[in-house]
């Protein structure tokens, strides 16, 4: 399975999501800049965190508007897999891609720890590797993580159980504690926590592994045909 | 040329952390009276006078880029300016 990580001027988790996809699942990766026109030479589109553009005007808002956005608009269609994490999580919203916004943390502070993640969708293709219910733990750090939408969409969120993970505790104001959300067809994941951090026990936790592992497996059973 | 003024703001369903800080902090230097802070964005822009319909192009910019609907009002004044 071949993965573009897409690179934003200011995205800072690039290398660890290139080094999660390729040398801890030995699945192929390449880096691709955001004025690229084309991606359809990847199975699976990762934008990560950092802050793109500075984090001008309203986090992902700029980012929202890079060339290579149409392309990742076109992959969600197509229904590739499609995964932003922190600011990929924020370029995701501001690109509609995934209903509401991240606004600052409740207490206004960039929170940076690991924390307690429970699973509420075990049957998507980020987390068929997990049990519904489980509780992961995986480094946060962001200053803008605290999700917010109206009641109507938080209504269909929940009716279509497009919420995926949401925190242990509360910490930063999100509405109820949701942590990742899908879009409906369920191929489009935007998460604030780092899964890509926590990928091996030698960085200090490996919990975040099965998020990328889910993704290949489904990847193959629908793509490679068995001899 | 004109100068377009927009002011954003938060809209009133949207928890403002900064501007409650603003506020204790005002509470605390003795300005009891303020019942409420809300903090929100102003941006200037200069429009060359090709452009035609100003009105629908701000209003455009501001829900494509400028503003995030979801949690953001805005409202916008359109003077005309001297170019320098």
């Amino acid at each position: 399975m071949k993965f573009a990580v897409i690179v934003f001027p200011g995205s800072n988790c690039d290398l660890d999501m290139y080094h999660a996809v390729k040398d801890e699942l030995g699945e192929e990766a390449e880096y691709v800049w955001h004025d690229s026109t084309d991606l359809s030479g990847y199975d699976g589109i990762l934008l990560p965190g950092g802050f793109s553009y500075g984090d001008y005007l309203r986090c992902g808002a700029i980012a929202q508007s890079s060339p290579v956005m149409d392309e990742v608009k076109k992959a969600a269609e197509a229904g590739k897999p499609v995964l932003g994490i922190c600011n990929g999580f924020q370029i995701l919203t501001e690109a509609g891609l995934l209903p509401g916004v991240l606004l600052r943390n409740k207490n206004l502070k960039f929170m940076c720890r690991t924390v307690g993640l429970k699973v509420e969708n075990a049957n998507t293709l980020f987390t068929n590797e997990y049990m519904a219910g489980q509780e992961i733990q995986i480094p946060i750090a962001h200053g803008e993580g605290n999700y917010y939408c109206d009641d109507a969409t938080y209504d269909q969120l929940k009716n279509n159980n497009q919420i995926v993970f949401s925190y242990a505790d509360d910490f930063n104001g999100s509405r109820n504690n949701i942590a990742g959300i899908v879009n409906k067809r369920g191929n489009v994941l935007g998460m604030m926590p780092h899964p890509e951090r926590a990928v091996s026990d030698l960085i200090g936790g490996s919990d975040g592994l099965s998020l990328f592992k889910s993704i290949v497996k489904q990847w193959r059973e629908a793509n490679v045909s068995h001899a | 040329m004109r100068k377009v003024k927009i002011y954003v703001t938060l809209r009133e369903s949207v928890l403002d952390p900064q501007g409650s800080a603003v506020m204790g902090s005002l509470h605390k230097m003795g300005y009891g009276e303020v019942e409420d802070v809300r903090i929100g964005k102003y941006l200037e822009l200069m429009i060359s006078d090709d452009a035609n319909d100003v009105d629908a192009l701000v209003n455009e910019m501001c829900q494509k880029l400028l503003t995030n609907t979801v949690i953001e009002d805005y409202r916008f004044e359109i003077e005309e300016a001297v170019s320098q």
